[in-house]
């Protein structure tokens, strides 16, 4: 047992904090977020020239050959500046889907210009009423003419407008809702049938509405085993939920920072307002549930790389439900401990909430995951041989 | 970073795991489990078992009988004896006067006591709590007046637990009342034997007799029973409160009671269907789960971040107040799991030898006691309210 991080890991943290220090400070990413496009072209250049487009992408693919670990660092860090760029469905999830299941061209094809940023990703799974179940799958894809045919539609899809390839889940038989019959399909979003539309999301990012009718994609789109598609869903899912609970982690650094700091300085009745013992319970409520929730941040992190579903699963939805529960709780008390500025724009506590709070819908909420965790042990394990398990590195860094 | 056990671990596991197995007897574990009433007996047996193995005290350092485990050691120690239903080890000796008799004690102090706490002939208490002096403990007013080669001590100590087992007292008393409060506290070794010390049960609302009231009137304590320096007891009473930090989370132990209330929650039916597919129940039992799984966590990074070098600080108030909310809780949803099967007190089955006919399953009749019981974790040890103010003086600053 090991909890140290190597000397590699330790300078993929330095890396990518001493970059969004300067490249992502809270001032910086307020004229990214009110951008056209909505992320930032300089930043994500600068992402690739660190390699960081490749964390999750194998060594002898020219990628950085990370696991959850790895991606759990650059997320902390990316928690800490509110980072809006499309890296969770480009690298955390398309990359990783691709470097695991994706066959000898789609890995030769589509890797080196995610590396390079000249491709961005997003994956399209929610469905209206689907809400979190991925299994909810009312796209359709059938063959025709050795050629796919998508019909659908995709809800909410995370910036979805800016992405050159989209990683879309349909139904390739079966019932809405089962689970065998899905499978996975790269659509390029120029291609005839496709439309968009594309609207901000309270927490400064950008997510899309995305139909589909009657788009025809070559045959060599599917990614993975047709109708097989489920476990891979679940995977890359559980690989982005790991991630957005380091990102939460690092908001609420910030959060409890922040506060504990305006607590020592704010000054009421004459006196700092840390001295109230009222406010300082509070504050070290804030503080345990902060490492309560980075406790569970590294074990999704470690756990994402598990050979077993099951164990995976488990691990990260506690993960999801604890920090949850945890991102309620600091960020409600971060606006209150700070009064009236709390509630303003102008303050960075309301961004840090706002990410917080979006983090917590994404994937599925806290009761949406105490569900799973709970029926996790009495899952059947599904048949993961559709794709390869992850390699040895992976699991001890 | 890895969280699973090196093969090293993994055979150190195996040896405690077989070591238990062997030497544990199983009456005393199925007591443990199914939250019955211990005996002296059953300690004293389980603590001299650890002693013949040399595994008594496993934080001393190596040249008073220590093991010169690594904390991950420890840690699969405590996992292993706590699955299994192994008793406690009772702290006052081993992981309280022990550690500040090592650290402050005279050579003779360390001669005589510490081999006794070692194979269990000396059972400590802890003389600590004053009716007056709770969470302000340094107000305490027991007063220890030098005459000559002894110290008289007069006063009155509270909330003692399990001092009717005592062989000896370690005990905080005032030498003077000048200065600041804390200066004037020094840390006496008093034998339970002494004329003048009476100690009296307190009934807690379980019904149980764990704590006493003891009362010392012109007791006699020979002057070389004080530890260290005479005014510097406040010093070595603090250094042993943050002194035990890895067993303060009770990770082991909560994690046997939860596999206990995932069992009975099974067991109970509610029309033909076991209480754990009730969401409402699974619910709760799942959140508890994940808080556990989150503090084990917490607990090993505390553990990592100490064989870095960094003395034990007030993170163990954070591990206090989670562990015991998650005790509590737990001890809460077994009391609930069982419904009305709570409701029958029969305290003489918890203890041994019970021909008496029972009511309702086994396993349900201690768990009503056992939640009232452990209202006391979030009060004793420092309550969880004096460790937030630690938190937020020593870690936060405010």
């Amino acid at each position: 047992m090991d909890f140290d991080f190597t000397e590699e890991q330790q300078l993929l943290e330095d890396s990518v904090s001493k970059f969004l220090e300067k490249n992502y400070t809270f001032e910086q990413r307020k004229s990214i977020v009110a951008s056209r496009v909505g992320y930032s072209p300089t930043a994500w250049e600068g992402l690739a020239n660190l390699g960081l487009l490749g964390l999750p992408v194998p060594q002898d693919r020219d990628g950085f050959g990370g696991g959850g670990i790895e991606t759990m660092i650059v997320m902390e860090a990316f928690g800490r500046h509110l980072v809006v760029e499309p890296y969770l469905g480009t690298v955390v999830m398309a990359a990783s889907c691709i470097a695991t299941a994706g066959t000898f061209e789609q890995k030769q094809y589509l890797l080196p210009p995610i590396l390079e940023g000249k491709m961005k990703f997003a994956c399209a799974f929610t469905e209206d009423g689907g809400r979190y179940d991925l299994d909810h799958v009312a796209t359709t894809a059938h063959m025709d003419d050795g050629q796919w045919v998508i019909n659908g539609s995709k809800s909410v899809v995370m910036h979805g407008a800016v992405a050159d390839l989209l990683i879309v889940s349909a139904r390739t038989s079966g019932d809405v809702n089962d689970r065998n019959g899905i499978s996975l399909f790269f659509v390029h979003p120029a291609e005839e049938g496709v439309s968009g539309r594309e609207y901000p999301t309270y927490d400064g990012n950008r997510a899309a509405e995305i139909g589909f009718e009657n788009v025809r994609i070559s045959g060599d789109s599917l990614i993975g085993a047709a109708d097989r598609g489920l476990p891979l869903i679940e995977l890359i899912a559980d690989r982005a939920i790991a991630a957005l609970c380091a990102e939460a982690v690092g908001c609420m650094k910030v959060l409890n920072d922040t506060t504990l700091e305006y607590l020592k300085t704010r000054q009421q009745f004459g006196v700092p307002i840390g001295r109230f013992q009222a406010l300082q319970h509070r504050m070290v409520e804030m503080v345990m549930q902060y490492e309560q929730a980075k406790s569970m941040a590294l074990l999704a992190a470690v756990k994402v790389d598990d050979a077993d579903p099951v164990e995976r699963r488990k691990a990260v939805s506690a993960a999801k439900e604890l920090i949850g529960r945890a991102s309620r709780y600091i960020s409600q008390q971060a606006i209150q401990l700070h009064g009236g500025m709390g509630m303003t724009d102008e303050l960075n506590v309301g961004h840090y909430v706002k990410r917080l709070t979006s983090i917590d819908t994404l994937f599925g909420d806290a009761d949406h995951h105490l569900d799973r965790f709970a029926q996790a042990e009495s899952a059947q394990p599904l048949n993961v041989t559709a794709f390869e398990r992850p390699r040895a590195k992976w699991r001890r860094i | 970073m890895d969280l699973n056990y090196t093969p090293e671990e993994l055979a150190f596991r195996d040896e405690v795991r077989a070591f238990v197995r062997d030497k544990l007897p199983p009456q005393i574990a199925r007591k443990v489990i199914e939250h019955k009433r211990l005996v002296k007996d059953d300690w004293v047996t389980w603590q001299k078992a650890l002693h013949a193995q040399g595994w008594i005290a496993p934080g001393w350092p190596r040249e008073y009988g220590g093991t010169g485990w690594t904390p991950v050691q420890r840690h699969i120690f405590e996992e292993e004896c706590a699955a299994a239903g192994a008793p406690r080890v009772i702290a006052f000796g081993v992981d309280m006067v022990g550690p500040v008799i090592i650290a402050f004690g005279h050579p003779w102090q360390k001669e005589r006591y510490l081999p006794r706490i070692l194979s269990s002939e000396d059972w400590w208490c802890q003389g600590y709590s004053e009716p007056g002096s709770g969470s302000d403990l340094a107000s305490l007013k027991t007063r220890a007046e030098r005459k000559g080669d002894h110290y008289i001590v007069n006063g009155q100590k509270t909330w003692t637990t399990l001092a009717q087992y005592a062989d000896m007292m370690f005990c905080l008393v005032r030498t003077s009342t000048e200065g600041k409060k804390q200066d004037g506290i020094s840390f006496l070794l008093i034998d339970m034997k002494t004329p003048g010390i009476t100690v009296r049960p307190i009934i807690t609302l379980d019904g149980e007799h764990e704590v006493n009231e003891v009362w010392l009137e012109n007791v006699e304590v020979p002057v070389e029973n004080l530890v260290g320096e005479e005014g510097r007891g406040w010093t070595y009473a603090k250094f042993l409160l943050s002194h035990e930090r890895t067993g303060i989370a009770g990770v082991s132990r909560s994690k046997r009671e939860l596999a206990f209330l995932k069992h009975i929650a099974a067991e109970q039916t509610q029309r033909g269907r076991p209480l754990i597919e009730n969401p409402r129940f699974r619910d709760k039992i799942s959140r508890v789960e994940i808080d556990l799984m989150a503090l084990e966590i917490t607990v090993l990074r505390v553990l990592a971040a100490d064989r870095h070098g960094r003395p034990p600080g007030p993170e163990a108030s954070i591990l206090k107040i989670k562990g015991t909310e998650i005790q509590q809780a737990l001890t809460e949803l077994m009391m609930e799991a069982v419904g009305p099967w709570a409701l029958p007190h029969l305290p003489d089955s918890w203890g041994d030898h019970w021909l008496g006919e029972r009511v309702g399953p086994e396993y349900a009749a201690p768990l009503a006691a056992q939640y009232l019981n452990f209202r006391k974790v979030s009060i004793y040890g420092g309550s969880n309210e004096i460790q937030r103010n630690i938190v937020s003086q020593m870690i936060l600053g405010l």
